[in-house]
């Protein structure tokens, strides 16, 4: 099954669209409960962060029987050291995403533990593509 | 513990879904930090915190936390109202601080996450 869903940046209201589908698709499917968590907080991580700091993006989601895998591409800044990014605390966010409760520097750090196949790319100007993909058994 | 009686532990005001005021947590967690939120491993859980926007509620359902209470007196959009209506999510209001709202359930027996 193949889904699409477009995120605007600064869109806080249609955040967490496209994990909240995937989670009532997967919890249809009778997933395990605790793979639904891991996988949906890992979108939602990833949509959050396209609202926060990019101007566009899409996320792509495959699901299969045993394995689902999510793109989420976006249009905007790009990120100069994603090693830095990947650091717990360090965070570009504005004061508004901030006043929404995000912005810690925790966004990267939690996609990649609740993924089991994290990939992360970023051109400076143009944008960032992050993979998520968790088994489902 | 019952939502009902941490309602009445509070006097909090019951916002939507007074029909699950029935239903059992198991802990609490309280922040103003949604990214903080997230990386907790919540299972029926009570959320306390003073933020009032549509992505408390977004990170409650995505979370499965059952009740949220707004503490200070914040008060809650048409729109998240009918959100925590939707995914059946018991939404209060509560007119003290988040300091003593956690100290009075702690001290009546809701566990913390960890």
């Amino acid at each position: 099954m193949h889904l699409e869903f477009n995120t605007e940046g600064g869109d806080f209201a249609n955040a967490g669209a496209a994990s909240s589908s995937v989670k009532n698709i997967l919890r249809k499917m009778g997933i395990d409960p605790a793979i639904i968590r891991r996988v949906v907080v890992a979108i939602y991580e990833a949509e959050v962060n396209v609202v926060a700091h990019a101007y566009r993006g899409k996320v792509l989601v495959d699901i299969q029987p045993e394995e689902i895998c999510v793109r989420v591409v976006d249009e905007g800044p790009g990120i100069a050291d994603i090693e830095l990014a990947m650091t717990e605390g360090y965070s570009t966010a504005s004061e508004k995403v901030r006043e929404m409760g995000f912005g810690a520097g925790m966004g990267l750090p939690n996609i990649k533990k609740n993924a089991d196949v994290f990939k992360i790319e970023s051109v400076v100007g143009q944008g960032t593509d992050v993979w998520i993909c968790n088994k489902l058994s | 513990m019952k939502l009902s009686e941490i309602s009445e532990l509070l006097h909090t005001s019951v916002l939507c879904n007074k029909d699950l005021l029935s239903t059992e947590v198991e802990n609490g967690f309280a922040s103003d930090l949604l990214s903080d939120v997230l990386t907790i491993p919540v299972h029926n859980t009570l959320l306390i915190t003073g933020l009032s926007n549509i992505q408390v509620l977004r990170t409650a359902e995505i979370l499965d936390i059952r009740a949220i209470i707004l503490v200070r007196n914040k008060q809650a959009s048409d729109e998240m109202i009918e959100m925590a209506q939707r995914c059946g999510i018991v939404l209060m209001t509560y007119s003290g601080s988040m300091f003593k709202a956690c100290g009075i359930l702690y001290s009546n027996g809701l566990k913390p996450v960890y």
